[in-house]
């Protein structure tokens, strides 16, 4: 049986994903990123290595992806995150045709093929509103833990109007509310429209062609998934994976090369 | 690929020479300014330069000082002065280093120049008309705006010979002669028409000579980077219009670049990717921007920049010497009209430019400090999307701002870009193939 393992380095977690040459996710791995990416890396990895029961060696090729992909030192080649997202996506729901994947930095809508290949893509520029960070913000704001943050908003039934495109200016606006007697809940409801609403915009901009497949982190985020559906008018695909798409895209293109090697078949871009 | 003797002595001629003739520029300017001598401002959309020429104005380019600064990694310095003045963040980054440049006494990194003694210009960019006024009031000299008709609506473009285009002529050729003893007043210089028919004539060698290079890009492999020697070549176009040296220069230009098209000489040594480039470069990153498309084997075969930034000098037209100031109100208008139809009516420049330089891809690139060359770019690339099947790409940087200049992010979206592209590659590829198998 041959293997092949992507590293997804994000800006603040890294995955890694071992898959067999059946594209089956054999094991999966998550770190924060911390400081040092290239560690975060190596742990990652390492750490996906002993849940598979593999070693190093029985790897026959890995792809380091995301904004650290440089810093994978042990890995064969680099792909862009964007097209793993894009590839983990279809892999996962075939009929996948729009991507939109929402990280810790960057949020972004893709269009594939139904090969997984990218037809187009559209990041958020310049600043992180409409990203996890901006949850985080929001989060930071009123003293809950993030993982606890969609549950909350979910409760909320008057959203209140976020207006801020800054993350940083996000903070305050979120307190001024706290400040004129709004409930917790309506403001985070407010807060995650604000995003979905942001989001839906970079997915228009490519054209959004169902099925939709949400990825990322912030796909673990219940309301998340209902403001996004909701500012989309399209339903999306959530899979328990989502956090690792970037990875097994990656680990999908690693054992692209394993197989070439073997006989005539795809190729990494 | 390895170069002989004889490639040796003409391959690379006109970067080199570029060089060495802007050191000069900026040299005599740096001459006047320490003289006193008053000189003209202008603009690259429309300069005038022959006439202007013909009253020993040296010409000042703000924009290609500005865009230097950047070059030159010191546009930050330029630009916080101008902040710290009271001048927005969010407004033209060639007017705020220009402004600095002005409160620094004319001092650049490339030299002094000198101060205005009048600013000439045309309506193609409305930010010209604010700039002048700054001038205007810094310096109490007079400024001329010439209003040139644009084009009303895509493809409605008049020719000579036609009545409404007579009309628009005349409407010029009425603003020159409005000009010219403005400019006898400013210089102390009586108006001669032989000389301006002979700095005419320079500019006719030069149009002729640019338009041919532009052409001799559709080589394969590409003659020359758009981009990068691309963006030396318009300043020669620019800065030489009307002068001796501008028709040399071009004249030489166009020998290097035909010896290199004959002998399949390029830029790269494998040119994977051929890119049309829409919109203003990236000067703060210059060289690295391209870079990083050329690792991926992408050159610039093409660019909008070098016609609408060239005052649509790319178009070619030349002036009739035998009646120089209707010639000259003509090719003004022509070019002036050309040289926003580059940016406001992109769609045909764009088809053409695709199907002439058989370009593989387009990367648009919108930057924040220019709202004139960036606001239609998503349309236009929709428009392109709409009539040819050619990937592009949407990135945002500046001209001149460093601070919203992500090497990080754009590299990123250049990475997936090509990874697309070289997905598209391998499927049309494996579609041409009997079994439709993708090649290992």
């Amino acid at each position: 049986m041959s293997y092949a393992a992507g590293v997804d380095v994000g800006s603040t977690q890294t995955k890694a994903v071992i898959v067999d040459e059946a594209r089956r996710i054999v094991a999966r791995a998550l770190t924060s990123t911390g400081a040092n990416v290239t560690r975060a890396a190596e742990e990652s990895f390492a750490e996906a290595l002993r849940a598979a029961n593999l070693e190093e060696e029985e790897v026959e090729y890995v792809v380091g992806t995301g904004y650290g992909r440089y810093r994978v030192t042990f890995g064969n080649t680099q792909v862009t995150e964007i097209s793993c997202h894009g590839r983990g996506a279809v892999q996962m729901f075939p009929a996948t045709r729009t991507v939109v994947d929402m990280g810790g930095q960057d949020t972004k809508a893709i269009r594939v093929s139904p090969g997984g290949e990218i037809q187009d893509f559209c990041m958020n520029d310049k600043c992180a509103a409409g990203t996890g960070r901006f949850l985080g913000a929001a989060a930071s704001a009123l003293d809950i833990p993030l993982e606890r943050l969609g549950q909350r908003a979910l409760e909320g039934e008057r959203a209140v109007k976020i207006t801020t495109t800054c993350t940083v200016f996000a903070e305050s606006e979120v307190l001024s509310w706290l400040g004129r007697g709004k409930k917790i809940e309506d403001i985070l409801l407010g807060v995650h429209q604000s995003i979905a609403a942001r989001s839906a915009g970079l997915a228009r901009r490519v054209g959004i062609e169902q099925e939709v497949t949400f990825t990322g982190g912030v796909a673990k985020n219940v309301a998340m998934v209902r403001t996004l559906t909701e500012a989309l008018g399209v339903p999306v695909n959530v899979g328990d994976d989502s956090h690792f798409m970037g990875a097994l895209g990656a680990a999908l293109f690693a054992l692209d090369h394993v197989l070439a090697a073997r006989t005539p078949a795809r190729t990494a871009p | 690929m390895t170069l002989t003797a004889e490639d040796t002595g003409i391959v690379g001629r006109g970067v080199n020479d570029g060089a060495r003739l802007f050191r000069e520029w900026f040299q005599e300017l740096g001459a006047a300014a320490g003289a006193g001598r008053p000189s003209a401002y202008v603009f690259v959309m429309g300069s005038l330069a022959e006439l202007l020429r013909t009253f020993d104005l040296p010409v000042v380019f703000p924009e290609i000082n500005s865009l230097q600064t950047a070059v030159r990694r010191a546009a930050h310095e330029y630009l916080d002065q101008a902040e710290d003045y009271g001048y927005s963040p969010d407004i033209c980054g060639y007017v705020k280093a220009d402004v600095a440049a002005q409160l620094r006494g004319g001092e650049l990194p490339m030299g002094r120049i000198p101060k205005p003694a009048i600013a000439v210009y045309t309506n193609a960019c409305n930010t010209y008309i604010k700039w002048a006024e700054i001038w205007e009031r810094m310096y109490g000299i007079p400024v001329f705006t010439l209003d040139v008709p644009g084009t009303r609506a895509e493809g409605t473009q008049t020719w000579p010979g036609d009545p409404d285009f007579d009309h628009d002529r005349r409407y010029v050729e009425a603003q020159l002669r409005e000009l010219i003893p403005v400019l006898e007043r400013v210089s102390g210089v009586r108006f001669d028409v032989d000389r301006l028919r002979e700095a005419m004539g320079h500019t006719n060698t030069l149009v002729r000579g640019w338009r041919r290079v532009l052409e001799l890009n559709a080589s394969r492999p590409s003659v020359f980077n758009a981009l990068t020697d691309g963006t030396i070549y318009l300043g020669m176009a620019n800065c030489f219009r009307g002068a001796a040296e501008g028709a040399a220069y071009f004249t030489d230009l166009v020998e290097e670049m035909s010896y290199k098209s004959a002998r399949g000489i390029g830029t790269l040594t494998d040119e994977a990717w051929r890119l049309l480039f829409v919109g203003v470069p990236c000067y703060p990153i210059f060289r690295r921007f391209s870079e990083l498309f050329t690792e991926h084997g992408g050159t610039f075969v093409g660019s909008t920049y070098l016609s609408f930034a060239s005052g649509g000098a790319s178009f070619g037209h030349e002036y009739d010497l035998a009646r120089p100031l209707e010639s000259l109100a003509e090719g003004l208008l022509i070019g002036v009209r050309d040289a926003m139809d580059n940016m406001f009516h992109q769609t045909g420049p764009l088809v053409r430019m695709t199907d002439e330089l058989a370009a593989d891809g387009v990367v648009f690139h919108p930057i924040k400090s220019c709202r004139t060359v960036s606001t239609g770019l998503a349309d236009a690339r929709r428009a392109l999307q709409a009539a040819r099947d050619v990937p592009s790409l949407f990135i945002e940087s500046d001209m001149m701002d460093r601070r919203v200049v992500s090497e990080a992010q754009l590299k990123n979206r250049i990475d997936a870009f090509f990874e697309g592209l070289a997905s598209r590659r391998a499927q049309a590829s494996a579609a041409a193939r009997p079994s439709g198998r993708p090649a290992a």
